[in-house]
Protein backbone atom coordinates (compact mmCIF):
# COMPACT_ATOMS: atom_id res chain seq x y z
CA UNK A 1 0.00 0.00 0.00
CA UNK A 2 1.43 3.06 -0.67
CA UNK A 3 1.33 5.67 2.15
CA UNK A 4 0.00 9.49 1.72
CA UNK A 5 2.95 11.77 2.34
CA UNK A 6 2.40 14.93 4.27
CA UNK A 7 3.77 17.36 1.55
CA UNK A 8 1.36 15.63 -0.74
CA UNK A 9 -1.47 16.49 0.77
CA UNK A 10 -3.82 19.89 1.04
CA UNK A 11 -6.24 20.55 3.47
CA UNK A 12 -9.59 19.76 1.70
CA UNK A 13 -8.55 16.80 0.11
CA UNK A 14 -10.65 13.77 0.46
CA UNK A 15 -9.81 10.05 1.06
CA UNK A 16 -11.38 7.69 -0.84
CA UNK A 17 -14.96 6.76 0.53
CA UNK A 18 -16.19 3.34 2.14
CA UNK A 19 -19.56 2.03 1.35
CA UNK A 20 -21.09 -1.08 3.06
CA UNK A 21 -23.64 -3.59 2.57
CA UNK A 22 -26.72 -3.08 4.28
CA UNK A 23 -26.47 -3.70 7.60
CA UNK A 24 -28.87 -6.57 8.44
CA UNK A 25 -29.91 -8.48 12.13
CA UNK A 26 -27.30 -10.94 11.12
CA UNK A 27 -24.97 -8.33 10.81
CA UNK A 28 -25.78 -6.99 14.29
CA UNK A 29 -25.49 -10.98 16.21
CA UNK A 30 -22.60 -11.03 14.78
CA UNK A 31 -20.78 -8.11 15.89
CA UNK A 32 -23.06 -8.60 18.94
CA UNK A 33 -21.03 -11.60 20.04
CA UNK A 34 -17.52 -10.51 18.34
CA UNK A 35 -17.25 -6.99 19.87
CA UNK A 36 -19.05 -8.00 23.08
CA UNK A 37 -20.82 -5.35 23.34
CA UNK A 38 -24.00 -7.57 24.22
CA UNK A 39 -26.71 -4.69 24.62
CA UNK A 40 -29.75 -6.06 23.63
CA UNK A 41 -30.86 -3.05 22.16
CA UNK A 42 -29.31 -4.08 18.65
CA UNK A 43 -30.14 -8.09 18.56
CA UNK A 44 -33.70 -8.47 20.50
CA UNK A 45 -36.70 -6.61 18.97
CA UNK A 46 -38.93 -6.88 22.41
CA UNK A 47 -35.90 -4.94 24.14
CA UNK A 48 -35.69 -2.64 21.75
CA UNK A 49 -39.40 -1.95 21.81
CA UNK A 50 -39.52 -1.61 25.58
CA UNK A 51 -36.79 0.98 25.18
CA UNK A 52 -38.94 3.05 23.30
CA UNK A 53 -37.81 2.12 19.68
CA UNK A 54 -39.66 0.62 16.65
CA UNK A 55 -36.62 -1.60 15.87
CA UNK A 56 -33.18 -2.79 16.87
CA UNK A 57 -30.79 -0.17 15.87
CA UNK A 58 -26.48 -0.91 14.31
CA UNK A 59 -24.25 -0.68 17.25
CA UNK A 60 -22.69 2.64 16.75
CA UNK A 61 -19.31 1.25 17.19
CA UNK A 62 -19.92 -0.82 14.29
CA UNK A 63 -20.15 2.45 11.77
CA UNK A 64 -17.28 3.18 13.70
CA UNK A 65 -15.17 -0.06 12.57
CA UNK A 66 -16.05 0.80 9.12
CA UNK A 67 -14.56 4.08 9.21
CA UNK A 68 -11.82 2.79 11.08
CA UNK A 69 -11.36 0.56 8.17
CA UNK A 70 -11.59 3.40 5.53
CA UNK A 71 -8.90 5.71 7.22
CA UNK A 72 -6.68 2.25 7.24
CA UNK A 73 -7.31 1.42 3.49
CA UNK A 74 -5.76 5.27 3.27
CA UNK A 75 -2.57 4.81 5.75
CA UNK A 76 -0.94 2.15 7.77
CA UNK A 77 -3.02 2.00 11.28
CA UNK A 78 0.00 2.55 13.12
CA UNK A 79 0.72 6.22 11.80
CA UNK A 80 -3.11 7.12 13.61
CA UNK A 81 -2.65 8.85 16.90
CA UNK A 82 -6.13 9.57 18.16
CA UNK A 83 -9.69 8.87 16.62
CA UNK A 84 -12.68 10.20 18.52
CA UNK A 85 -16.29 9.00 17.06
CA UNK A 86 -19.43 11.09 18.23
CA UNK A 87 -22.58 9.11 17.20
CA UNK A 88 -25.13 11.98 16.39
CA UNK A 89 -27.69 9.60 15.29
CA UNK A 90 -28.66 6.27 15.02
CA UNK A 91 -28.25 3.73 11.96
CA UNK A 92 -31.61 1.41 11.00
CA UNK A 93 -32.00 -2.15 9.69
CA UNK A 94 -31.46 -2.14 5.76
CA UNK A 95 -29.20 1.16 5.89
CA UNK A 96 -26.11 1.07 4.07
CA UNK A 97 -23.35 2.94 6.01
CA UNK A 98 -21.24 5.52 4.17
CA UNK A 99 -17.88 6.45 5.49
CA UNK A 100 -16.11 9.75 4.01
CA UNK A 101 -13.13 12.24 5.20
CA UNK A 102 -11.46 14.88 4.04
CA UNK A 103 -7.99 16.35 5.17
CA UNK A 104 -9.05 19.69 7.25
CA UNK A 105 -4.99 20.77 9.05
CA UNK A 106 -1.52 20.48 8.43
CA UNK A 107 0.78 20.65 11.14
CA UNK A 108 4.11 20.07 12.76
CA UNK A 109 4.78 19.30 16.41
CA UNK A 110 7.83 18.20 18.57
CA UNK A 111 9.34 17.64 15.37
CA UNK A 112 6.34 14.95 13.22
CA UNK A 113 4.32 16.46 10.86
CA UNK A 114 0.52 16.03 10.88
CA UNK A 115 -2.59 16.07 9.44
CA UNK A 116 -6.26 16.41 10.95
CA UNK A 117 -9.35 14.67 9.52
CA UNK A 118 -13.07 15.32 9.59
CA UNK A 119 -14.58 11.91 9.40
CA UNK A 120 -18.26 10.86 9.11
CA UNK A 121 -20.43 8.01 8.19
CA UNK A 122 -23.79 9.15 6.63
CA UNK A 123 -27.03 6.78 5.75
CA UNK A 124 -29.56 7.74 3.40
CA UNK A 125 -31.60 9.55 6.11
CA UNK A 126 -28.05 11.65 6.82
CA UNK A 127 -25.07 11.82 9.20
CA UNK A 128 -24.73 9.09 12.18
CA UNK A 129 -21.06 10.00 12.96
CA UNK A 130 -18.89 12.60 13.25
CA UNK A 131 -14.88 11.79 13.57
CA UNK A 132 -11.70 13.45 14.02
CA UNK A 133 -8.11 11.66 13.09
CA UNK A 134 -5.38 12.62 13.65
CA UNK A 135 -2.68 10.91 11.37
CA UNK A 136 1.42 10.97 11.75
CA UNK A 137 2.81 11.37 7.85
CA UNK A 138 6.71 11.69 6.59
CA UNK B 1 -31.10 10.61 37.81
CA UNK B 2 -27.86 9.33 38.24
CA UNK B 3 -25.68 10.43 41.70
CA UNK B 4 -22.66 12.48 40.89
CA UNK B 5 -21.21 10.79 44.10
CA UNK B 6 -19.97 8.38 41.15
CA UNK B 7 -17.47 10.82 39.89
CA UNK B 8 -14.04 9.28 40.45
CA UNK B 9 -15.06 5.98 41.09
CA UNK B 10 -12.57 3.08 39.88
CA UNK B 11 -13.47 0.02 38.85
CA UNK B 12 -11.34 -2.82 39.87
CA UNK B 13 -8.37 -3.09 36.74
CA UNK B 14 -8.62 -6.41 35.01
CA UNK B 15 -5.85 -7.90 32.49
CA UNK B 16 -7.92 -9.70 29.45
CA UNK B 17 -5.96 -12.00 26.73
CA UNK B 18 -6.29 -10.19 23.03
CA UNK B 19 -6.87 -13.88 21.48
CA UNK B 20 -6.71 -15.18 17.83
CA UNK B 21 -9.81 -16.03 17.26
CA UNK B 22 -11.62 -13.09 18.73
CA UNK B 23 -9.70 -10.75 16.18
CA UNK B 24 -10.66 -13.03 13.38
CA UNK B 25 -14.72 -13.42 14.52
CA UNK B 26 -14.00 -9.50 15.12
CA UNK B 27 -12.68 -9.20 11.47
CA UNK B 28 -15.45 -11.18 10.01
CA UNK B 29 -18.37 -9.56 11.84
CA UNK B 30 -16.70 -5.66 9.96
CA UNK B 31 -16.17 -7.49 6.76
CA UNK B 32 -12.50 -7.18 7.07
CA UNK B 33 -10.53 -9.00 4.76
CA UNK B 34 -7.08 -8.07 4.66
CA UNK B 35 -4.60 -10.78 6.10
CA UNK B 36 -3.40 -8.40 9.08
CA UNK B 37 -6.18 -8.27 10.26
CA UNK B 38 -8.37 -11.62 9.61
CA UNK B 39 -5.12 -14.12 8.71
CA UNK B 40 -2.72 -14.99 11.39
CA UNK B 41 -0.47 -16.49 8.43
CA UNK B 42 -0.48 -13.34 6.26
CA UNK B 43 0.34 -11.04 9.77
CA UNK B 44 3.73 -13.24 10.39
CA UNK B 45 4.01 -12.70 6.66
CA UNK B 46 3.82 -9.10 7.08
CA UNK B 47 6.56 -9.17 9.59
CA UNK B 48 3.80 -8.92 12.76
CA UNK B 49 3.92 -10.46 15.96
CA UNK B 50 0.25 -11.87 15.19
CA UNK B 51 -2.88 -10.29 13.87
CA UNK B 52 -3.49 -6.34 14.50
CA UNK B 53 -6.21 -5.29 16.73
CA UNK B 54 -7.99 -2.90 14.67
CA UNK B 55 -8.50 0.79 16.03
CA UNK B 56 -11.78 0.05 18.20
CA UNK B 57 -10.34 -2.71 19.76
CA UNK B 58 -9.91 -0.66 23.16
CA UNK B 59 -13.52 -0.25 23.19
CA UNK B 60 -14.05 -4.21 23.29
CA UNK B 61 -11.32 -4.70 25.75
CA UNK B 62 -13.23 -1.88 27.51
CA UNK B 63 -16.42 -3.89 27.46
CA UNK B 64 -14.74 -7.37 28.34
CA UNK B 65 -13.22 -5.54 31.66
CA UNK B 66 -16.57 -4.17 32.26
CA UNK B 67 -20.08 -5.86 31.86
CA UNK B 68 -22.26 -3.18 30.85
CA UNK B 69 -25.33 -4.82 33.38
CA UNK B 70 -22.98 -4.29 36.29
CA UNK B 71 -22.18 -0.62 34.83
CA UNK B 72 -25.77 0.13 35.08
CA UNK B 73 -26.53 -1.10 37.92
CA UNK B 74 -23.16 0.80 39.67
CA UNK B 75 -25.32 3.88 38.35
CA UNK B 76 -28.80 2.68 39.72
CA UNK B 77 -30.90 2.81 36.17
CA UNK B 78 -32.00 0.67 33.53
CA UNK B 79 -30.41 -0.66 30.33
CA UNK B 80 -32.82 0.81 28.22
CA UNK B 81 -31.90 4.48 29.23
CA UNK B 82 -28.63 3.88 27.74
CA UNK B 83 -26.91 4.85 24.32
CA UNK B 84 -23.31 5.53 23.29
CA UNK B 85 -22.45 8.82 23.21
CA UNK B 86 -19.18 8.95 22.34
CA UNK B 87 -16.02 7.08 21.84
CA UNK B 88 -12.12 8.62 21.79
CA UNK B 89 -9.60 6.81 21.20
CA UNK B 90 -5.73 8.04 21.29
CA UNK B 91 -2.84 5.30 20.40
CA UNK B 92 0.54 4.79 21.48
CA UNK B 93 1.24 1.44 20.54
CA UNK B 94 -0.54 -1.07 18.55
CA UNK B 95 -1.99 -4.16 19.95
CA UNK B 96 -1.69 -7.56 18.75
CA UNK B 97 -2.89 -11.37 19.17
CA UNK B 98 -0.80 -12.57 22.44
CA UNK B 99 -1.07 -9.54 23.91
CA UNK B 100 -1.98 -9.39 27.49
CA UNK B 101 -3.57 -5.98 28.10
CA UNK B 102 -5.00 -4.34 31.78
CA UNK B 103 -7.80 -2.20 31.65
CA UNK B 104 -8.15 0.63 34.17
CA UNK B 105 -11.75 2.01 34.46
CA UNK B 106 -12.68 5.38 36.14
CA UNK B 107 -15.73 7.97 36.07
CA UNK B 108 -14.29 11.14 35.44
CA UNK B 109 -17.31 12.97 35.16
CA UNK B 110 -21.74 13.46 35.32
CA UNK B 111 -22.75 15.87 32.93
CA UNK B 112 -26.86 17.29 33.16
CA UNK B 113 -27.95 17.88 29.61
CA UNK B 114 -31.34 19.26 28.58
CA UNK B 115 -32.35 20.38 32.01
CA UNK B 116 -31.82 16.99 32.99
CA UNK B 117 -33.28 14.79 30.60
CA UNK B 118 -30.20 14.09 29.71
CA UNK B 119 -26.92 12.88 31.53
CA UNK B 120 -23.71 11.96 30.22
CA UNK B 121 -21.84 9.52 31.90
CA UNK B 122 -17.80 10.10 30.76
CA UNK B 123 -15.45 7.39 31.79
CA UNK B 124 -11.79 7.29 31.22
CA UNK B 125 -9.37 4.15 30.31
CA UNK B 126 -6.49 2.83 30.37
CA UNK B 127 -4.95 0.36 28.27
CA UNK B 128 -1.44 -0.93 29.81
CA UNK B 129 -0.13 -4.32 28.06
CA UNK B 130 1.98 -7.11 29.67
CA UNK B 131 4.98 -4.83 29.20
CA UNK B 132 4.15 -1.85 31.21
CA UNK B 133 3.42 -0.31 27.92
CA UNK B 134 0.13 2.31 27.96
CA UNK B 135 -0.79 1.49 24.59
CA UNK B 136 -3.87 3.22 24.17
CA UNK B 137 -6.32 5.53 26.04
CA UNK B 138 -9.76 5.96 25.54
CA UNK B 139 -12.75 8.60 26.95
CA UNK B 140 -16.07 7.11 26.80
CA UNK B 141 -19.56 9.33 26.93
CA UNK B 142 -22.73 7.30 28.28
CA UNK B 143 -25.89 9.01 27.29
CA UNK B 144 -28.70 8.34 29.20
CA UNK B 145 -32.27 9.05 28.11
CA UNK B 146 -34.40 9.66 31.02
CA UNK B 147 -37.39 10.90 29.38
Amino acid sequence: MTQPTFDSLTVGDEIPTLTTHPVSRHTLALYCGASGDHNPIHVDLDFAKSSGLDDVIAHGMLSAGYLAQMLTNWVDQTAVRSFKNRFTAMTQIGDCVICSGKIVEKFEEDGEKFVRLELQTNTSKGQTILAEAVVVLA
Amino acid sequence: MIDKKHIGYNFTAVTVPVEEGRLRFLAKSLGESRGIYSNPDAAKAAGLPGLLAPPTFPFMLEIDALDLVDFIELLGEPLQKLLHGEENFSYYSPIYAGDIITVRKKITDIIDKKGGSLQFVISDNTFTNQDGVIVAETRTNYVFRHQ
